[in-house]
């Protein structure tokens, strides 16, 4: 890459977008997964853990068999298997499926860090990127529109699960089971086994986000690798209303917010750094209180799900 | 049945059925953290290391001698008020998660308002400090139930992502604003004069006053949970909150008072930390309290005295992280996944109350 051109202060909206694409692909995993878990009227706030035992199994996957791509598959295969058990024992009466989230959030993590330890050193190869800048001279223009394969795929799987919801049978039991358990007996659904395939998918979906903090941006293996954004995620499926195609807008504006702090580090701003690192917390509580409403059902929330009732 | 049978069963039938669920409440909570130890062991052996070393080598850090006993109990004090913040408002149905950052703003609070006041008369300085650190939490969680009865935002998510600002808050403090320029590798505020640090406790064991500062507060919340009719009114609105506003039961002062009164209480947890531990407020205070005290809470049932030896107990097993790392060659993160696996099978556990037939006053009629 040639030296950055200057463009003075428009490097920091042009670094912030080009940090919006990138920041963006875990949130909009996670969103999806626990937009689909949501649905089917549970909620999973394991999906913090699932994301950070992801990145961890994705990236030693990556390493020992040399493909980044099989340490995706991984860490979709391990967030599947936190999504069953998730979605397993919250069918027991009495297992409380927040609490059981909040636990299954520190257990993701502890044998994260537990299995992780090994793999902070080494280096794993990284995910592709395709670069969508080849018709500017700009350097800032081009790094920010390298674009990653899982961001792409992820935007397809939102309008997919927005069809899905929409148009198939699949999304019709989903959206049956979430809003009435009663009815979804009468016309014959289980609305356990929809709920644990609807969780162990979200939890696969988180397991992939994971994948992509490890193996593509920031790209290697530490403990502090998510800070809760596994956790915004969660809150942002509130905000999109449980809407797959809200998930993938509200996604690239947490990753905007995410990417303020950096861009301004790059423009040579740096008192205050931990302030603009909290931005996408505070921006996310913000929403939260701008959305939540204390007095009647959500718009476009599933009745059977928890916090909502 | 004639009257005579009955009158001399109904005592008896009474007396069971108080004590039975009270039983329950003990027994099963006691057998999931048994089994959970239990599941431990076999992830350890399927890693080819040895439970019964790992679990004496537990007994020895933590609990086997007098110097043992100063490591855990001097562990005690910020797990006690953590655990206070999560058992308050799970008295109201509420589950609040994120009495991490109540710790870390208390202990910020308390150093910088310690190093302001470094001069003053040391016991103004000193209450200035617990005030000022109690105050901050009780805003920062009492903030959560707030936006919960005002604008109905689930407690669990606002609660963590508060927890996180409050952590970006401690660093940006204690790298700006009052970083004292003498802290070179580890930025913090001032360093305390030893007259604004708290002290041990004259009980033949090295524990600072946070343990016993600890212990009253966990009793004086089980007296105003089990023995006041504030107690009472919060009770009802955790168990049914439809029948507590039909009741006219004041619930959103309920909960945001509840709330306020735990983060003062982990802001406390700060507190003892920056003055008894640290002497300074520095990222030391991010040490995952919090989070501990969530599973404290939860094996405790919310109950505040069950709390103190829960506590302990856990006390003692982070105690001895680090002999189990050196002698067992295992990852710090070891006691992680063992809280872990205890809380995921006391959760599961939950589904046992009311189906075991022995708990059931029936099952010992003759």
């Amino acid at each position: 890459m040639s030296d950055p051109a200057d463009i003075g202060l428009w490097g920091v909206p042009l670094a912030m977008l080009g940090g919006a694409i990138r920041v963006s692909t875990p949130f909009l995993f996670v969103s999806l997964g626990e937009c689909l878990t949501e649905r089917s009227g549970r909620m999973n706030l394991g999906l913090e853990g699932t994301l950070i035992f992801g990145a961890m199994a994705g990236y030693a996957a990556a390493y020992h068999s040399g493909s980044a791509w099989f340490g995706v598959l991984a860490a979709g295969f391990a967030g599947m298997w936190f999504g069953l058990f998730h979605g397993w024992v919250c069918r027991f009466k009495g297992v409380n499926d927040i609490a059981m989230g909040i636990a299954l959030m520190l257990l993701g993590m502890g044998l994260a860090f537990f299995f992780g330890k090994p793999y902070i050193q080494p280096v794993a190869p990284d995910l592709p990127a395709i670069s969508l800048g080849w018709w500017s001279d700009i350097p800032q223009v081009e790094a920010a529109l390298r674009v990653n394969v899982l961001f792409i795929i992820g935007a397809v799987l939102a309008l997919a699960m927005a069809w899905m919801f929409r148009a198939t049978r699949i999304g019709l039991k989903v959206r049956v089971v979430g809003d009435s358990t009663a009815a979804a007996r009468a016309i014959g659904f289980n609305p356990d086994l929809v709920r644990l395939w609807s969780t162990a998918a979200g939890g696969a979906l988180a397991g992939v986000g994971g994948a992509y903090l490890s193996l593509y941006y920031p790209g290697s293996w530490n403990e502090g690798i998510s800070s809760g954004q596994g956790l915004m995620a969660i809150a942002l499926v509130i905000f999109a209303r449980w809407n797959p195609i809200n998930c993938f807008w509200a996604a690239l504006l947490f990753g905007g917010a995410g990417a303020l702090g950096p861009a301004l580090q790059s423009v040579g701003v740096s008192s205050g750094y931990y302030l603009f690192f909290a931005a996408p917390y505070i921006l996310t509580l913000i929403l939260l209180i701008a959305t939540s409403s204390p007095d009647r059902a959500l718009k476009g929330a599933p009745s059977e799900l928890s916090i909502t009732k | 049945m004639t009257d005579t049978t009955t009158a001399s069963f109904a005592p008896r039938h009474a007396y069971l059925a108080l004590w039975l669920p009270r039983i329950e409440a003990v027994v099963i909570p006691l057998a999931a953290l048994i089994s959970g130890l239990l599941v431990f062991s076999l992830f350890l052996l399927a890693l080819g290391k040895s439970p019964v070393e790992f679990y004496s080598l537990i007994y020895k850090a933590g609990f086997s001698s007098g110097f043992s006993w100063k490591n855990t109990l001097s562990r005690v004090a910020p797990l006690l008020f953590a655990a206070l913040c999560v058992a308050l408002p799970a008295r109201l149905g509420l589950v609040v998660i994120g009495g991490e950052g109540a710790i870390v703003l208390g202990g910020l609070a308390a150093g910088i308002t310690g190093a302001m006041l470094i001069g003053a008369p040391a016991g103004i300085a000193m209450l200035m400090m617990v005030l000022m650190s109690a105050l901050v939490g009780a805003l920062w969680i009492g903030g959560v139930g707030w936006m919960r009865v005002k604008r109905g935002v689930n407690e669990t998510i606002a609660s963590l992502l508060m927890a996180y600002i409050g952590i970006a808050l401690l660093n940006h403090f204690v790298e700006g604003p009052f970083r004292d320029p003498a802290s070179l590798n580890k930025p913090s505020t001032a360093q305390l004069p030893d007259a604004l640090r708290v002290g041990d406790m004259p009980i033949g064991i090295e524990v600072h006053w946070g343990f016993g500062a600890g212990v009253v507060a966990c009793i004086l919340c089980w007296f105003i949970l089990d023995k006041t009719t504030i107690g009472f009114a919060a009770r009802i609105t955790g168990q049914n909150i439809r029948a507590a506003q039909v009741q006219a039961l004041p619930v959103g002062r309920l909960i945001i008072g509840f709330t306020a009164a735990g983060g003062a209480l982990a802001a406390l947890a700060g507190f003892f930390e920056v003055s008894a531990i640290h002497g300074a407020a520095n990222g030391s205070l991010i040490a995952g309290y919090g989070y501990t005290g969530i599973l404290i809470s939860f094996l405790a049932r919310h109950n505040p005295l069950a709390i103190i030896p829960v506590a302990i107990l856990l006390a003692g097993f982070e105690a001895s992280s680090g002999l189990i790392q050196r002698r067992m060659d295992l990852p710090d993160a070891t006691i992680l996944v063992l809280q872990g696996i205890v809380f995921v099978i006391l959760l599961l556990s939950e589904t046992l109350y009311g189906r075991l037939a022995i708990f059931r006053p029936s099952y010992w009629r003759v």
